[in-house]
């Protein structure tokens, strides 16, 4: 599957929380708040891959810029172990980011990227490839000349491009070209954690297997952690070594991918596990129906968010939050009804026999 | 409704600041001048050292600048604008007088400005790349450079002096001048009050070439943001939903289009005022026209210093009166703006 | 033509320093696109025949065979003819050549108080738009009450206040255009400052001027350029507007705004010469600026073709 990661934790986040304020009025006076993110607790370590998923507007989005500090967090804390930080002194140095001072930021951001979602609107029309690849050279100051066209030109080989792409401008590029110029620009730093922002959902399904494929060669190649962000389960499924899903701005599952899969613990994650294809003319699987629809992060439900739409919820589900907690083997849930509950697994094919492969 | 009522409050409240700024600049502006704003009223004669201070004192110029301020801004509260050096009037009295003459011409301007510029905006959209288009086009940017002062003495050149069938100058003939008793101060309004025929005709003869002046000011951008808005909302899919309805071409566009397409022009009104205001500097200039435009004009030739500043308060005042009523207009057209 | 990358990347750093090059590549990107451009193309003639003919004039005053200033070089009031294409004045000057070197103070006036306020409105765009918050309020709040009002009068006024003379008018017309240039920057600010590609240069670590000077800036010039030229017809018909009303140049600098006040006494005795070409030189050179604005919006907004061939 993919490479096999250290034990050493990369990224630390725990309670990272992001209200949007929500203004009104002549005088734009804030009269509600977006909980896009309402608190969550992960890790990811060094060279694994961390998915994430949810349906759109649940927050993954913006979980990942929070991260990155693209958008300041509310709350919460996120420490990021850096080598790059801890110097000529080896080992890692444990940043905070949430609290790191300009300087500091700017020089985290050398070892944490993103890579955008949209290929189209993520690269600046009037730059040529070159300039937009070796622009964070220049910013931090890191190649001059000769030694910047170098990298420049390393890079982009390694993504797949040829040098005399360099002088061409991002409309002369195909959607998965020009998302392989955005990895290039991601990875000419040499970071060591990359986000990767929905890379793939923007692209012809017949390019999505090509990037899928080049990202997980680049994480051999460089030793890579990803924190992978989708809103497509087979997707993340085949890059992922964990996987969390989201819903409304809460974590409600994390886990390891084959345990996510084959275990599920949480009624949301059986729906979506439900309806990932598999490639088998005989398999019939009970496809789990959502009913109703997202509610507004403005004014989420009380209790657990996912009440409303829930084939298991009992009162206590209306009225009381459940605990994310861990169930054993880093399963971790936030349901009331985790223990009990028996939900229904994915059939992978490679499992799938002629006997039944009941929960 | 509450919520109209609300966003009107707001917005009223916001124009306060605007008004602060505006008088506040002027103050700033008519005060931080390089030179000696009292001789320079005097006309930069070689006037006594005594005769200096004297005026300087009259006009409160030896006083600290925060407290000029203060009683400059306590008299526009008063309504007490200071007195004329010409004239020695109240220069609020004055203006009040005067007003009436250059709204009149404002009102009729736009409507020139409406039949020409309007108009044509919509013609233009409607035919669009075709020759008519670029022929209307080209006239817009021709009205949009037009200077007004040229065209105003071209005009009387015309038709006042060569061919003698429209006035020179003035809002009546001379007999009608003494005989004709205004209400409003709106003369063509006071005519018709009045059920007098002979005073209306003149009246209205005089308005003409100042009225088709001051029009041609707004006629560039009316007609360009109208053809713009109107090609928009031609492309749009509820036109192709009516066109399908087999509606008759004409209708389609006349129907659903024009209501649409008024909407930008009213939401320009506030841009529009202030090119009036400013066109109107030049129209009452050439055509003697007795309005608060042409009264600041001769202020400052004959460096009227209050009436300069109160003139530019007032017209102030006007336009944000006039912005306000217009945005509140637009909140009720379209609610989107209340939130 | 393949050239090293390697000095390829060297000239991206000269490129790097600043939005100049941005422009230019743009430029020379569109110059293709230009060929269809017949309305800014004509509005660029006329603007640059009316600077070559007034660099002309300027530098030999009698060019056309008689000098603008110099009283009794001509008859008295004669109308045009073929000795005096423009006919004469009252101080018995060739109109001609007054007309030559009359649009002097109206370009130096608009080109550099446009200048100062492009600068100052600008700049004030770019930082208001980019930073947000209190300074982006109050400065949108004094913009807009300076914008509300109408320009003219703000400018005889300012005038008025200076004294006469080119320095004071170019300050005024400076003064008056900046909330123009202020919104139009301020908006294009505001748009491009959402886009992802920002936000990836962000992502990157740039610092905000690296932002606001290499990636801002250089996509709101198009719209700078389209304001620029608008805003150049109104100021060649505002100065003309000031030297009417007596407050422009002292005589006897030719110019066509004074050249017309003055010619107003002489209308009714039928020297109708006198205002008509001075009047018909304003409203070309603004009017070449407007068509070059006018080519500069469609350029950069094409209007969706095929309009006629919709299903």
């Amino acid at each position: 599957m993919t490479t096999t990661p250290s034990d050493a934790v990369l990224l630390d986040v725990k309670g990272l929380t992001k209200h949007f304020p929500v203004r009104k009025g002549a005088f734009r006076r804030v009269k509600a708040a977006v909980k896009a993110v309402d608190g969550i607790d992960l890790f990811i370590r060094e060279g694994e891959t961390l998915g994430l998923v949810g349906e759109s507007g649940c927050g993954k989005t913006t979980a990942g810029r929070s991260i990155l500090r693209l958008v300041e967090p509310t709350k919460g804390t996120i420490v990021f172990r850096s080598r790059r930080m801890a110097g000529s002194a080896g080992g890692v140095r444990e940043m905070d980011v949430v609290n790191a001072s300009r300087r500091e930021l700017k020089a985290l951001r050398r070892d944490m990227q993103i890579i955008f979602q949209d290929p189209y609107s993520s690269l600046n029309p009037r730059m040529t490839v070159g300039a937009i690849v070796g622009e964070p050279l220049l910013v931090h100051r890191m190649a001059r000349g000769q030694e910047r066209g170098k990298r420049v030109r390393d890079v982009l080989g390694a993504v797949g491009l040829k040098p005399e792409h360099m002088k061409r401008y991002p409309h002369e590029f195909s959607g998965g070209q020009r998302q392989r110029i955005g990895i290039a620009r991601a990875l000419v730093l040499e970071p060591q954690l990359v986000v990767c922002d929905e890379p793939v959902s923007a692209l012809d399904v017949s390019i999505q297997a090509q990037v899928l494929n080049l990202l997980e060669d680049l994480q051999r190649e460089f030793g890579l952690t990803y924190l992978f962000i989708a809103h497509n389960l087979s997707v993340v499924k085949h890059i992922s070594n964990r996987v969390a899903v989201m819903y409304l701005g809460k974590i409600v599952e994390l886990a390891s991918t084959e345990r996510l899969f084959v275990e599920p613990k949480h009624p949301y994650t059986e729906a979506l596990v439900s309806a990932v294809p598999v490639p088998e003319p005989d398999y019939s699987v009970d496809r789990i129906i959502l009913e109703g629809d997202v509610p507004s992060p403005i004014a989420p439900p009380a209790g657990c968010p996912f009440h409303p739409r829930c084939r298991y919820a009992i009162d206590v589900c209306s009225s009381d939050v459940p605990v994310y907690r861990d169930l054993g083997h880093e399963h971790f849930v936030a349901c009331h009804r985790a223990d009990e509950l028996s939900l229904q697994p994915i059939r992978d094919v490679a499992t799938t026999s002629k006997t039944d492969a009941s929960a | 409704m509450s919520g109209l009522l609300r966003y009107a409050v707001q917005r009223l409240l916001l124009t306060v600041p605007m008004l602060f700024i505006l008088v506040t600049v002027v103050f700033l502006l008519l005060r931080v001048m390089p030179g000696d704003p009292v001789s320079a009223m005097l006309g930069g004669k070689n006037v006594s050292a005594e005769v200096l201070a004297t005026y300087r004192v009259k006009f409160g110029f030896d006083r600290p600048l925060p407290q000029q301020y203060v009683e400059y801004l306590s008299g526009i509260v008063r309504g007490d604008f200071g007195r004329s050096i010409r004239t020695n009037e109240p220069v609020l009295r004055e203006l009040a007088r005067k007003f009436p003459a250059t709204v009149e011409l404002a009102i009729f301007g736009i409507l020139v400005s409406l039949a020409l510029g309007f108009t044509t905006g919509l013609i233009a959209a409607v035919r669009a790349d075709r020759p008519v288009d670029h022929a209307i086009r080209v006239f817009h940017i021709a009205s949009f450079a037009m200077p007004l002062f040229w065209l105003g003495l071209m005009l009387q050149v015309f038709f006042a002096v060569k061919l003698g069938w429209l006035p020179v100058a003035s809002r009546l003939s001379g007999r009608m001048a003494f005989t004709f008793k205004p209400i409003t101060g709106l003369y063509a309004l006071d005519a018709v009050l009045r059920w007098d025929g002979k005073a209306l005709a003149d009246i209205l003869r005089h308005l003409v070439l100042p009225a088709f002046t001051l029009g041609i000011a707004l006629t560039g951008l009316q007609g360009r943001i109208t053809r713009a808005s109107m090609l928009e909302v031609l492309d749009q899919d509820y036109i192709t939903t009516a066109r399908s309805k087999g509606l008759h071409e004409r209708v389609v566009q006349l129907r659903h289009g024009l209501r649409n397409a008024l909407i930008p022009i009213i939401t320009v009104f506030g841009l529009q005022f202030a090119v009036l205001m400013g066109g109107a500097v030049l129209t009452e200039t050439v055509f003697s026209w007795p309005g608060i435009a042409s009264y600041l004009v001769l202020a400052i030739g004959a460096r009227d210093y209050p009436s300069i500043q109160g003139s530019v308060v007032f017209i102030a005042l006007f336009i944000s009166v006039i912005n306000l009523i217009v945005d509140l207009f637009y909140s009720v057209v379209d609610p989107r703006v209340r939130y | 033509m393949s050239r090293d990358s390697g000095a390829w990347a060297a000239a991206d750093d000269r490129a790097d320093r600043g939005p100049l090059r941005a422009v230019f590549s743009m430029l020379s990107r569109g110059r293709h696109a230009l060929r269809g451009q017949h309305i800014l193309l004509i509005g660029l003639a006329v603007v640059a025949a009316f600077i070559l003919m007034t660099a002309l004039a300027t530098r030999f005053p009698s060019m056309n065979g008689y000098h603008p200033t110099l009283y009794r070089t001509a008859p008295r009031l004669q109308g045009p003819s073929a000795s005096h294409w423009m006919g004469t004045d009252q101080l018995q000057r060739d109109v001609f050549s007054r007309i030559l070197s009359g649009g002097r103070a109206s370009l130096i006036v608009a080109f550099s108080g446009l200048a100062i306020s492009l600068v100052i409105g600008s700049v004030l765009g770019w930082i208001s738009g980019f930073a947000g918050g209190w300074l982006d309020r109050i400065l949108s709040l004094v913009m807009d009450a300076i914008y509300s009002f109408p320009s003219m009068i703000l400018a005889i006024v300012l005038v008025a206040m200076f004294g006469s003379g080119l320095s004071p008018m170019i300050w005024a017309v400076g003064f008056v255009y900046v909330p123009t240039y202020f919104r139009v920057t301020r908006a294009e600010v505001l748009q491009v400052r959402e886009t992802t590609y920002v936000e990836a240069v962000r992502a990157i670590g740039a610092g905000r001027t690296r932002i606001v000077l290499r990636h801002v800036a250089p996509n709101t010039v198009s719209a700078i350029m389209a304001v620029s030229s608008f805003n150049l017809a109104d100021a060649i018909l505002t100065v003309a507007s000031l030297s009417f009303l007596g407050l422009g140049l002292p005589p006897p600098t030719p110019d066509w705004g004074y050249d017309i006040q003055n010619g107003q006494k002489y209308l009714q005795s039928g020297s109708w010469w006198l205002i008509t070409f001075p009047g018909l030189m304003i409203i070309t050179l603004s009017l070449g600026f407007g068509l070059i604005g006018e080519g500069i919006s469609d350029l950069v907004n094409p209007r969706r073709k095929g309009r006629k061939h919709k299903v």
